[in-house]
């Protein structure tokens, strides 16, 4: 006997667009099934992680805060994705979009102007981008696998970043610490409202985004471009689109959202850098691209969901005494139901007796 | 009618009074960098926390949080602290240096406390932290005593003051012994990576060392030096279960006092700003008792700690010559306490170049 998976004659619209909250539901669920295991009560447990962080003005603020990079990344990796382009490297490009955006405040610290910040978001996209055309260039002119290049660029973008903060950067009055020197005031991102909390422009910045690339997917030629080359690079090539050019759109306007997330966390949240200046954004936004179906607004919903888990599972720690691991598997069920439901949407179970199905099998080769 | 008003009054302060003396509990809160069960850095400040409760009872709650990153959401987490109702809040890593002080100025009745940092921006945040290299220099002396090779392995954690200070320190102590001792460094560029950890022990050993030492905090080169038969000194908790043929003694951070000491502080209303650097004469610095050693060799090491514990001797006396050979302390001269926090050569001996 063996489990196969059958398309669906006929998808359904409305399971579709459902789908992330059943798979919210079926967290939900599950959620409470562990938390019982672990001795505590379900419903303070899920109150502690979905509904006080929700409670107070400067926590909706500090939403926003880790909300922001999720956002921004996400809405470009959707770009990405739906080409058909698998950047897994949004964490290398966030850092080197850090790092480019923050050439001006840490190397030229007596310059300050005005001008210095958007200088530095300039810089922050074009870092960030062109980093992401490596991957870009290697996948055109060599056909690489752009998930292991990718990928693998993270990990040198980390070790840059922390050899430039122990070497070259390292903050000469900072008694030899692993930092660069705080940014002046010109160049800090300003918080949007700060009477009430610490939310400073990255957030306008990723709904802004959000929306432009929303306008661009579904209003445009270029969006359909996207689609069409992500869906059938034939087609594609038949309408006269160039596969290799779509590769570079992708990876550059998501490193250069990636980057830009990169220097608003830096400028806005930390106020310098430092040997590590992101908990796995560029990682954690890949859940958040699928959890909002690759659709930018929904996108938006989706970054505030994953922010408020993180947020839910420091109150839940303070408050019930779970471990801060099951941040992580909360994390981790939400992206399997998303993608299990999503598989079930399209597809169904079907049992195939083992007898069957050597028939079956020479009967598909013919 | 007015005796009964009266002793309604009386019970109703009675009653106020017994609810406001149970919620004048004092909450000490703490952020961790790692998970309590790294058995090393942030398993020994939790082992502080614990001995606190202990000994405090009921006057005191505790909370805490756990593998915190340093960056933004380390300012979430003390700010969320802060709102909790916490009196005291410890934030026990480096890179939490401009988030505790951030929090502190939107909050001035709570006070805070930093370690291993040096901003102190507001006047109720203090900085704390130890002489660890003072147990260094007693680990340099019996490396001296016990290696063969006359050459000790040290693996090093990312090249900050702290760090430098604890080699030098090793260095001094096995030159006392052994002028022409040498120490290899390996930096393996992290607090906490057992494989990476493992890997530099191996390396050191393949270099001909026969003593390990570690300022990083998992037990694998513990392991690694029991395995190929050498000599090896533990860091922050006691490491003999690791190795217990091979462990000579090691520096276990005893946070206990200290936290227990600013605690009480904030009960009696006596709490103050200061900056705080204890050794082993106030108890934070701990050696693990002397083991798989000679006679005679522990007895040296006995009295080296002794002396240090004192303040008789201070390990950084003088004449002491930098790495590229120039003077840096004349005869009896001893180091302040600046230049130590800020330090970024080696001392003669030490074969290695320092990351700059």
């Amino acid at each position: 006997m063996r489990i196969e998976l059958v398309k669906r004659p006929q998808q359904s619209a409305l399971y579709s667009a459902l789908s992330p909250f059943f798979a919210l539901a079926l967290t939900l669920i599950a959620g409470a099934i562990m938390f019982s295991l672990l001795g505590k009560n379900p419903l303070d447990a899920l109150y502690y992680y979905f509904i006080d962080p929700l409670r107070e003005m400067w926590s909706l603020h500090e939403l926003a805060v880790k909300a922001a990079p999720l956002i921004l990344i996400a809405v470009g990796l959707s770009v990405c994705f739906l080409s058909n382009n698998w950047n897994i490297g949004a964490e290398g490009q966030f850092i080197i979009g850090a790092m480019a955006g923050s050439i001006l405040p840490v190397m030229y610290p007596d310059f300050q102007s005005w001008i210095v910040l958007p200088l530095m978001l300039i810089m922050s996209m074009v870092g960030g981008a062109a980093y992401a055309a490596i991957p870009a260039l290697l996948k055109t002119r060599f056909n690489t696998n752009e998930i292991l290049t990718s990928l693998m660029l993270v990990y040198v973008a980390q070790l840059f970043l922390d050899w430039m903060v122990r070497g070259p950067w390292r903050n000469p009055a900072g008694m030899n610490f692993p930092e660069t020197r705080n940014f002046h005031e010109y160049a800090v991102l300003p918080e949007i409202w700060p009477d009430s909390g610490r939310a400073h422009w990255g957030f306008v910045f990723a709904l802004v985004a959000a929306l432009l690339v929303w306008f661009m997917l579904s209003k445009t030629l270029r969006g359909f471009e996207v689609k069409v080359l992500g869906q059938s690079p034939r087609a594609g090539r038949f309408a006269g689109f160039s596969a290799s050019k779509m590769v570079f759109f992708a990876f550059i306007v998501s490193g250069a959202l990636a980057g830009l997330a990169g220097i608003s966390e830096v400028s806005g949240a930390i106020g310098q850098l430092r040997p590590t200046i992101s908990p796995g954004y560029g990682f954690a936004a890949i859940i958040v691209a699928f959890l909002g179906r690759l659709n930018p607004l929904g996108i938006v919903a989706a970054g505030l969901v994953l922010a408020l888990s993180y947020l839910g599972g420091e109150a839940a720690q303070i408050s019930i005494g779970v471990s801060d691991k099951v941040v992580r598997a909360f994390q981790g069920m939400l992206l399997f139901f998303v993608l299990g439901c999503d598989t079930l949407i399209h597809y169904r179970i079907r049992l195939v007796r083992t007898a069957l199905s050597k028939a079956e099998v020479s009967h598909g080769n013919a | 009618m007015k005796k009964t008003i009266l002793s309604i009054a009386a019970a109703a302060a009675v009653l106020s009074f017994g609810t406001m003396a149970a919620e004048a509990k004092t909450k000490a809160c703490f952020i961790y960098v790692g998970p309590i069960g790294d058995f090393g850095w942030s398993y020994q400040h939790h082992q502080g926390v614990l001995q606190a409760e202990k000994e405090l009872g009921d006057q005191l709650e505790t909370a805490y949080l756990e593998s915190v990153p340093e960056g933004a959401d380390a300012e979430r987490a003390i700010e969320r602290f802060a709102r909790s109702g916490c009196n005291i809040i410890f934030t026990t890593s480096f890179g939490y240096m401009d988030a505790t002080n951030k929090v502190a100025g939107k909050f001035p009745d709570v006070k805070f406390e930093h370690a291993t940092g040096y901003k102190r921006e507001h006047p109720n945040v203090s900085t704390y932290n130890s002489k660890f290299h003072e147990g260094r220099y007693v680990q340099g002396v019996i490396a001296a005593k016990m290696s063969k090779a006359g050459v000790a392995g040290y693996i090093a954690s990312f090249p900050i003051p702290e760090v430098v200070l604890g080699i030098n320190a090793f260095m001094l102590g096995a030159q006392s012994v052994n002028p022409d001792f040498k120490v290899k460094v390996v930096w393996a560029n992290t607090w906490f990576d057992p494989g990476k950890e493992a890997d530099a022990a191996k390396a050191l050993i393949d270099q001909g060392a026969d003593i390990i030492t570690q300022h990083t905090d998992s037990t694998a080169p513990m392991q690694v030096a029991a395995e190929r038969g050498i000599k090896a000194f533990g860091q922050a908790s006691d490491m003999i279960a690791f190795g217990k043929d091979t462990q000579l003694t090691s520096i276990v951070d005893d946070w206990g006092p200290y936290y227990i000491h600013q605690i009480k502080s904030v009960i009696d209303g006596t709490w103050k700003q200061q900056d705080v650097w204890d050794g082993m004469k106030e108890g934070n610095v701990v050696m693990a008792p002397y083991t798989n050693m000679p006679d005679d060799v522990k007895k040296l090491a006995e009295e080296t700690e002794a002396k240090i514990k004192s303040g008789e001797f201070n390990p950084y006396t003088g004449p002491i010559t930098k790495q590229d050979g120039t003077e840096w302390l004349k005869a009896g001269e001893v180091a302040d306490n600046g230049t130590l926090l800020g330090l970024n050569f080696y001392v003669k001996g030490v074969d290695d170049k320092l990351p700059q």
